[in-house]
């Protein structure tokens, strides 16, 4: 197939969000909702499913959701009650999911990405609802039994329902990044797609520019990784425009993706699927919200990430790209505050943040939370750098290295002991400075006749003869005045 | 109103129920239905579900951990379990 016939068709995409809470208990019991346990170990009568149980609402279930849809646009539902999903599944103890289906907690919202040209786009999300997770089932260990875990059964969710605004993997990428970013700032979530705590289904159908018409939709089911949204999107689309162009029509099928292949195929069809026989959960009575209730939650949200970034942008006079990189992580944009208590230096805190304090974390595979530097130390060593007490390049690749394996010991003190503060000697680095002029005699020449640009080369023998251990900025100045003069 | 014996059969396989006496159930469920009927004979246009029939609201409780079983009351009434998860009919080929 041609580019071009690639080309005549667009993608329509609607992504179904799923978030585990962080509350401490279950949905609707008091047993652990925490990840990680042994299995079959945080159940109750409740969770278990066992007759006679009574389910009651966390109330940090509701607080969670909302705050969602508050971050998020959505309007907020005075009346909500909770449905019944019926359908039989080993890891579903009750034989239904509490969920909710007419009434979802929040709904008509939208949240903003940030395409790759810098364009903005507004992509709605149609509902927020709140609900409960079911157990895990195991397939694979062992030969005739399927074993099950009911841990999981009763872990509070919400689910982000988007329209179908998302035209590329690359958008549904990026929408997934700022859900999840909103998720973070909110802590109502940790955002982890490895470990399930947040999971993808995608709902993807093709059609022609400029029509109107949505086509028939495949959904894929259970994608655990942004990057896998955007393959499985990218791979779907086309699959289904190859079978577009060569005359076929599109079946509705769920369909599961193969990280390791790149491809999605249908998932045997859930036997009499989505006769669901939805009806209002009756062992629970509604719930009724005040705009006091509402309000409340409105006035304790923090920052979220688009403020950090106009903050980031109109306080601290950061470039946006800058802004856009410290807020990725919420921890490191309050790491970057803390840094500015420290230091007005604030370009150069967050140089330091996206440079050598990312490289390190990278290499390391640690987050934020583990950077063992105190804010004070970091800004210390920022601070000296701009009075001319050390060299940035020694401090990022000698000094930088040294705290990391010592944090507790204080920046001026360790520059001392390391023998790398800078010579405030002026004679010694005149010396450096003519035995370099006097090293490239024709050098020096091509700068008098206007070849500016090799003070760079001059600079950098300085500094190499002096080991680092001069102030840049007064080197730069002498070096000049003295290739004038030579 | 007649309920069909496809009716019958994919309710009880939702319910995943066994129907005996076919002939009965298709009677007892078409009974059900004309009663409904009647039901739906008032006109309720202007009247809003009754979902719930005392008045309470707002019941819910605080984040708060407590009350789990230990794994082996929790597998006590497992029909079959390996000590440490339920065991149930393999669900899927691999």
């Amino acid at each position: 197939m041609t580019e071009t016939a690639y080309s005549k068709y667009e993608a329509v995409i609607g992504l179904e969000v799923h978030a585990q809470l962080s509350t401490f208990s279950k949905a609707f019991s008091t047993d652990p909702a925490a990840f990680g346990a042994k299995p079959n170990t945080q159940v109750n009568p409740v969770s278990l499913g066992h007759p006679g149980t009574l389910p009651v609402v966390n109330e940090k279930l509701l607080e969670y959701a909302i705050r969602m849809g508050l971050a998020t646009q959505c309007h907020i539902r005075r009346e909500n009650f909770f449905a019944r999903k019926n359908y039989f599944y080993a890891d579903l103890p009750k034989g239904y999911q509490i969920t909710q289906d007419t009434t979802p907690i929040c709904y008509g919202g939208h949240i903003t990405i940030t395409l790759k040209d810098g364009g903005k786009k507004k992509l709605r999300i149609h509902h927020i609802h709140m609900e409960e997770d079911a157990g895990k089932s195991m397939h694979d260990q062992d030969p005739d039994s399927t074993l099950v875990d009911l841990n999981r059964a009763g872990v509070p969710l919400i689910e982000i329902v988007s329209e179908p605004d998302i035209r590329s993997g690359e958008e549904a990428g990026l929408y997934l990044a700022e859900i999840r970013r909103i998720l973070r700032y909110l802590e109502i979530c940790d955002g982890n797609m490895e470990e399930g705590s947040m999971r993808c289904d995608a709902n993807i159908s093709v059609r022609l520019k400029g029509e109107t018409k949505l086509g028939t939709r495949c959904e894929v089911k259970n994608l655990n990784s942004i990057r896998n949204v955007q393959r499985a999107i990218d791979f779907e689309t086309r699959r289904q425009i190859d079978v577009l162009e060569s005359g076929g029509t599109i079946g509705q099928h769920t369909l599961n993706f193969d990280p390791d292949s790149g491809q999605t195929s249908p998932l045997r069809e859930k036997e009499t699927a989505n006769d669901y026989r939805y009806f209002p959960e009756p062992d629970m009575p509604p719930l009724q919200l005040s705009d006091a209730y509402i309000e409340g939650i409105r006035a304790a949200l923090p920052l979220l990430p688009e403020e950090w970034e106009r903050k980031l942008v109109n306080e601290y006079g950061l470039p946006p790209y800058d802004a856009s990189v410290l807020t990725e992580s919420k921890r490191m944009v309050l790491y970057f505050e803390a840094l500015t208590k420290e230091t007005d230096q604030f370009k150069a805190a967050a140089n330091w943040l996206m440079g050598p304090v990312k490289s390190y974390l990278n290499e390391q595979g640690k987050g934020m939370a583990d950077f063992p530097l105190k804010p004070a130390s970091l800004a210390g060593l920022i601070n000296l750098i701009e009075a001319g007490k050390l060299n940035y390049s020694v401090a990022a690749q000698t000094v930088f290295p040294a705290l990391l394996e010592d944090p507790e010991v204080s920046p001026d003190v360790l520059i001392e002991r390391l023998g790398v503060a800078i010579d405030s000697d002026t004679d010694q680095l005149t010396t450096y400075i003519e035995e370099v002029i006097a090293r490239h005699p024709d050098k020096v020449k091509q700068y008098q006749n206007g070849k500016k640009g090799l003070i760079g080369l001059f600079m950098g023998e300085v500094m190499k003869l002096s080991k680092g251990k001069i102030d840049p900025k007064m080197a730069n100045r002498m070096m000049a005045e003295k290739l004038e003069k030579a | 109103m007649r309920v069909s014996k496809s009716t019958v059969e994919k309710m009880a396989h939702l319910a995943r129920l066994e129907v005996e006496n076919m002939e009965k159930m298709q009677e007892d469920m078409s009974r059900i239905l004309d009663f409904m009927d009647k039901l739906n004979e008032l006109d309720t246009d202007q009247v809003a579900p009754l979902i719930y029939l005392n008045d309470e609201v707002n019941v819910t409780r605080p984040d708060e951990t407590g009350e789990e079983l230990s794994r082996e009351d929790a597998l006590k009434n497992a029909p079959d379990t390996d000590g440490t998860f339920f065991k149930v009919a393999k669900v899927i080929d691999l």
